[in-house]
Order: structure tokens, then C-alpha cells, then sequence
């Protein structure tokens, strides 16, 4: 797997709601096969960086590059095209209600592809069951448990083989060992599927175990501080507010401090 | 020597040969390629083809032979045939052999999955070292045993539970539903004496919604009613010379019924649809959750407003309601007959007597408190989906229709027994 494959290039993306500005200048390049991590702390706009990533909020100015092509320069269908390519975790599973979960998985199947009913439940069974639901397919969503939804979520992302995953928050609201073993699942998908991730959070284990690259965004300078791995930004960065969100430290000026 | 040929013959089972790949042109091309890994290069040299496999049997391992490109929009994805695996096989483990493998994607790893079942079934060792490695680990996520799934765990219940089951609910809503709306008349006492802790500016939006926002609707439908009711009176009496008493239909008959159940069935759907859907999302949301931990009573800070602004403005709305329908009337009259306008006017004067409205517009009353309760507790009662949000509208105005015209039936008898 080649690691140097330029696969998502953000060029001087502005994003806003209206007059307010939420982020500038964010530039960076995903690489194929990497674990790329959006930081910073809430109402940064760590989600409204991925709603334009994903194709539901055109950002203000700049490009979003997918293979060369100006992602938010192309017309609405051949955006539907290059979001197949694209899976997304949303942050509570975002499951269709009306659907049971085993629906919910095959529906994108149904829309998008030319399989035979069979093939589509045999799909839907594998796919349920590489994140180990595949009891639940009859279930609606109402009654299955927050990390249950999650990982039905993530089997409909998972749905159309997509190269690139997106996920929002994927620990919030779930229990250490729940989140452990989301975390482990999304390694071994990654290296199953060959798909690059995109992976906004906050939480700290997660990030230091799963991210290899990343970006920080600030909220008060309303633009990314730093750039790289989490693990290398919580070694080596010396800019306060990065350096007390990695250590967790409450009071900016006595991070230095807690670090010993 | 025959042991030894034997020993090493390939017992050829079963072998599937597929056919053409098919692209559909709705995917976008990458998905074929992207998922794979990059393939060992022998891999590369397999001739393109679909998906096949075979098993033969060596000496006490079983060998599966997989090859080909597994694709699973080509719908060739074969199934692995498990008679082979049943008859006592002398066997003791099943590698596979993956040298003639080309592409592959999930439904290759789906066939993977049948193996790893019913070799695992088969009291079989798998060894899958020779699977590229991303196969490896897909398959390493998936369990030996699929867990059976139910298929469908709710049992019709018979018939007299069903029967019993209804009648307790239906008695039990009625209980809930005269809670509610005791609770809803001490509050609008105390909200009388200044004590409530409804918020004024909550029914103020609610009195906005409930009436002048609904005045062009309640006015277009009463106007064709009061219309419609001219046109076909006018057909009938002209018969028998008695067009003028027009004037006396219309205005009897929007007064007394017609216009009252109008207005209260635009209502159900208009404002009771809407209280319907809006408490069912607040269930959604943890709102009312929200509010009990807070110990702030649902009755008076949701309940109140809502059917208080109802009950309000409802019977204005009728009023409102049966002008402009007396008004559809005569605009039809003056243009199908020959009286003049001061002429139609008086006859309707004459002819509709004030307790016609008052006894409409004491029916307004409660159709508007009858169907801010009912649409009220509907919502209360929705489940926490958005289905149940779609499921809690229908619901609130179907039954506030339908007891919309339940009422009116009870009005009417209470009239004629009182003889009003």
C-alpha cells in the first residue's frame, strides 16, 4: 500500500454560515491509506470541516480536491457520483428509523448497484457481520443500544466498498471498552478494505491510537495551529492550546507544568 | 502404486465457472479497484474471468482451490456447497489455496465467511495463511457461527386478548385523557388568578398559530361551502319558486353545523397535526425528559398554551367562518337570481336566529379543547423516532377528525332533547 498517493487535497478552504466565519486557511493533503484526525475543541468546527468534506456545506471559498477534480466545482449529480466513494459515520448512527437494520444497510445497495436481491441480503449479512451485528438484522434502530447503533451505522458506510470513511465523533457516548474495541475494528477495517479515514474527535485514546496525521483547529484564531500525527503533536508541539488539549490540562498557562 | 496415484489424484467436486463481469453504470469505477489491496504478482497473471473454486481432497486436507475475479456486481458470487463437508469426511483441516485469485471484494469475503462456517461446522481446521492479507483480517471480524435470527418475534395476539387488550387501552386513554384536561382547567384557573407558571409569551405564539395564521384557509373553505350550499339550494327551490329561502339554508346550516365542523376539521389537521408532531419531537429529543427532571409540569408549560390558544380561538374562527360562508352564498345568489342584495341580507336576518350561533359556537368550544387534548396527548404518547413523529401527527388528526363528527352527532341529539 503506498502511503505517498495524494487521495483528498484541501487548498485554502474557508468555511462560514453566512457573514460568520467558523475556519481559513485550512490546507492539507490526505494520503491514501492514512488515518487522518480533525482536532480541536468543541465549536471549533471540527463537524462543519466534514459536512464540507462530505458535500453538505459548500465552504466559503477554496478547493477540495478528490483525485484532481475541484470537488465543489463539479455539478450536483457528478457530486453524488464521488460521494459513493465516500462512507460516513455519522455521530449517532444516524439510522433510519422507519427501516430495520438489516434495510438500512441494503438500501444504499438497492439504489445504487445492479445486485440481485440475493447477493444484496448475502452483503448485508456480511457486512452486519464484520462489526459483529449481524443478530440485529430484523431489529429497528429504536431498539438497539447507542454503540450498537454506531456500529450498525458504520455497516452502512461500509455499504457501497467506499475508499474513504468519514467519521464524526465515532467514541462519544460509548463506554472505554465499547470505544476500545470501536477503535480496533476501525483499524482492522482499514487494512481489510484498503480505505483511508478521515476521523474527527476528541477524545485522546482514540486519537493516539488510530490517527497517523492530522490537523488542528483553533477556535479562537478560527484557522488550524498545527499539523501531524497526535502522538507527534503531544511530543513536540509547543503551542499552549495544543499543548493542554493533548495532556488535558485545564488552565493554559499551567500546562507546561502537568506535563511532568 | 494405486494407493499412491490415488493418494495423489485430484478429486475434481465441484467447480463453478461464471460469466461475464457486468459493470452497472450507476457505480462510479473505483469501488471495483480501490477496495483491493495491490495482489501478489501471481495473482496478477490469473486470467480474467469470474469467480470459481473447487476442493479437492489430499490425503487428511482438504484443499480449496479459489481463483478467478470475485466481483460482486458481476451477481455470479458462487455459494459454498456443503454436501462435500457432510459425509464423514476423513479430513482434518482445509486450506486454501488462492494462486489463481485475481480482483476480489466483499463478496468474495462473503463466500469466505460460507467456508469458515461450515468448515468450522465440520469439525475442520482453516488455515488461511495463503489469503491476502486484507482478506485475512476481514475474515478474522467474522464469528465461526452465524447467530440464528428470529424472524419475527411478534405474534399475532387472538382474538378476544386483542379485544380485551383494546378495551383496556381505550379505558385507560379516556382516564389519562380526563387527567389531562382537569389538570388543564386548574391550570387555566390558577393562570385566572395569576398563579400559572404558563409562560404568556407561549400563547401568544400559540394564539398566533391557532388563529389569525389559519384566517385565510378557514375563510377560502367556508366561503366555497357557503357557495356550493347556494348553488345546490338554488337548483332545488327554484322548483318550487322558492329561491329567496336560499338565504334561510345557507345561513341556518353554516351556523348550526356546517361551518363549526369546517373550521374544527381544518383545525385538527392544521393545528392538532402540529402539536402532534412538535410534542413528539420534544419525546425525541429528551425534551420532555428535560422538563419532568426540572419538575416543570408538562400540563402547564406545553398542555395549557395549546389548548388554551385553541379553545380561544376556535370559536372566533367560526364566527369568522360562517360570515364569510353566509358571504359565499350570496355572491352565488346574486349572480343566479334576480333579488336584490338588501333583499337577501334581511331574509338571512330574519331567518338565522342568534341561538343558531350561540349553540355553534359552544360546539366550536369544545371540538377546540377536544382536539388540543387529544392531539396533546398523542404526541405525549409517541414513540422516540422520527417514524413515530409521522405515526403521532396521522394519528392526532385522524382521531381528532373522527371525533370531531362524533361530537357533533351527540350535539345534535343533546339539541333536540333539550330542544334548542
Amino acid at each position: 500500500m503506498t502511503h505517498d498517493e495524494t487521495l483528498i487535497s484541501v487548498r485554502d478552504l474557508k468555511i462560514a454560515f453566512g457573514p460568520k466565519l467558523i475556519q481559513q486557511n485550512i490546507s492539507f493533503d490526505l494520503r491514501r491509506g492514512s488515518i487522518f484526525a480533525v482536532m480541536g475543541g468543541s465549536g471549533c468546527g471540527k463537524s462543519t470541516l466534514l459536512k464540507s468534506m462530505i458535500g453538505l456545506l459548500r465552504p466559503a471559498s477554496g478547493q477540495i480536491l478528490l483525485g484532481g477534480e475541484d470537488y465543489w466545482a463539479q455539478n450536483e449529480q457528478r457530486r453524488t457520483e464521488l460521494n459513493h466513494r465516500f462512507g460516513v459515520l455519522f455521530q449517532s448512527g444516524a439510522l433510519w428509523s422507519s427501516m430495520t437494520i438489516g434495510e438500512n444497510v441494503a438500501l444504499p445497495m438497492e439504489m445504487f448497484t445492479s445486485f440481485s436481491a440475493d447477493m444484496i441480503h448475502r452483503l448485508v449479512k456480511l457486512k452486519l457481520g464484520l462489526v459483529g451485528m449481524e443478530h440485529a438484522i430484523n431489529l429497528m434502530p429504536s431498539e438497539i443500544s447507542g454503540g450498537m447503533r454506531k456500529r450498525a451505522g458504520l455497516a452502512r458506510a461500509i455499504a457501497l466498498d467506499p475508499d474513504i470513511l468519514f467519521f464524526d465523533e465515532p467514541s462519544a457516548g460509548l463506554d472505554p471498552i465499547t470505544s476500545a474495541r470501536l477503535d480496533e475494528l476501525i483499524l482492522t477495517l482499514r487494512d481489510g478494505l484498503g480505505a483511508t479515514i478521515v476521523i474527527v474527535s476528541h477524545e485522546l485514546p482514540s486519537l493516539f491510537k488510530l490517527a497517523d496525521d492530522g490537523i488542528f483547529l483553533d477556535a479562537q484564531a478560527r484557522e488550524p495551529i498545527a499539523h501531524g500525527a497526535p502522538r507527534a503533536l503531544r511530543d513536540h508541539n509547543t503551542n499552549p492550546t495544543v499543548v493542554s488539549f493533548m495532556n488535558r490540562a485545564a488552565d493554559l498557562s499551567s500546562a507546561p507544568q502537568t506535563r511532568g | 502404486m494405486l494407493s499412491a496415484a490415488e493418494l495423489w489424484k485430484k478429486i475434481h467436486i465441484f467447480m463453478i465457472r461464471a460469466g461475464h463481469v457486468s459493470f452497472s453504470a450507476l457505480m462510479s469505477s473505483h469501488i471495483m479497484t480501490n477496495a483491493q489491496p495491490p495482489l501478489p504478482s501471481e495473482a496478477r497473471t490469473a486470467p480474467p474471468g469470474g469467480p470459481e473454486w473447487s476442493l479437492d481432497v489430499h490425503d487428511t486436507t482438504m484443499v480449496l482451490y479459489v481463483g478467478g475475479n470475485w466481483n460482486s456486481r458481476s451477481d455470479d458470487i458462487p455459494v459454498f456447497d456443503t454436501e462435500h463437508l457432510n459425509g464423514g469426511t476423513p479430513c482434518k483441516s482445509c486450506v486454501i489455496d488462492t494462486q489463481a485469485l485475481g480482483r476480489w471484494d466483499s463478496g468474495f469475503i462473503s463466500f469466505l465467511w460460507d467456508v469458515k462456517q461450515k468448515v468450522a461446522a465440520a469439525q475442520l481446521e482453516l488455515d488461511d495463511s495463503a489469503l491476502p492479507p486484507a482478506a485475512r483480517n476481514l475474515l478474522s471480524l467474522l464469528p465461526q457461527k452465524a447467530v440464528e435470527v428470529a424472524a419475527d418475534y411478534k405474534k399475532p395476539l387472538p382474538f378476544f386478548e386483542k379485544v380485551g387488550d383494546k378495551t383496556l387501552q381505550t379505558l385507560e386513554e379516556t382516564g389519562t385523557l380526563t387527567d389531562l384536561g382537569i389538570q388543564t382547567v386548574k391550570g387555566t384557573l390558577q393562570a385566572l388568578r395569576g398563579k400559572s407558571r404558563m409562560r404568556v409569551k407561549d400563547l401568544a405564539t400559540d394564539i398566533w398559530n391557532a388563529g389569525p395564521s389559519a384566517l385565510l384557509i378557514v375563510g377560502i373553505v367556508n366561503f366555497l361551502i357557503g357557495a356550493i350550499l347556494a348553488f345546490v339550494g338554488l337548483i332545488e327551490l327554484r322548483r318550487f319558486a322558492a329561491e329567496i329561502y336560499v338565504a334561510n339554508l345557507v345561513g341556518i346550516a353554516c351556523a348550526r353545523e356546517i361551518s363549526a365542523i369546517m373550521t374544527a376539521i381544518i383545525m385538527a389537521g392544521r393545528t392538532g397535526g402540529a402539536y402532534a408532531a412538535r410534542i413528539s419531537t420534544m419525546q425525541a429529543n429528551e425534551e420532555i425528559d428535560a422538563l419532568q427532571v426540572f419538575g416543570i409540569p408538562v400540563s402547564t408549560y406545553i398542555l395549557l398554551p395549546s389548548i388554551l390558544s385553541l379553545s380561544v380561538m376556535m370559536p372566533v374562527l367560526y364566527v369568522y367562518g360562517t360570515l364569510i360562508a353566509i358571504l359565499g352564498g350570496f355572491v352565488v345568489s346574486m349572480t343566479m337570481m334576480s333579488t336584490s342584495a338588501i333583499g337577501y341580507w334581511v331574509t338571512t336576518i330574519n331567518g338565522v336566529s342568534l341561538h343558531e350561533f350561540v349553540f355553534g359556537f359552544v360546539k366550536a368550544f369544545f371540538f377546540a379543547g377536544y382536539i388540543g387534548l387529544t392531539s396533546c396527548r398523542v404526541g405525549l404518547k409517541a414513540g422516540r423516532s422520527a417514524a413515530d413523529v409521522g405515526i403521532a401527527a396521522t394519528r392526532a388528526v385522524v382521531i381528532g377528525i373522527v371525533g370531531i363528527i362524533a361530537m357533533d352527532a351527540v350535539f345534535a341529539v343533546i339539541a333536540k332533547v333539550l330542544d334548542f
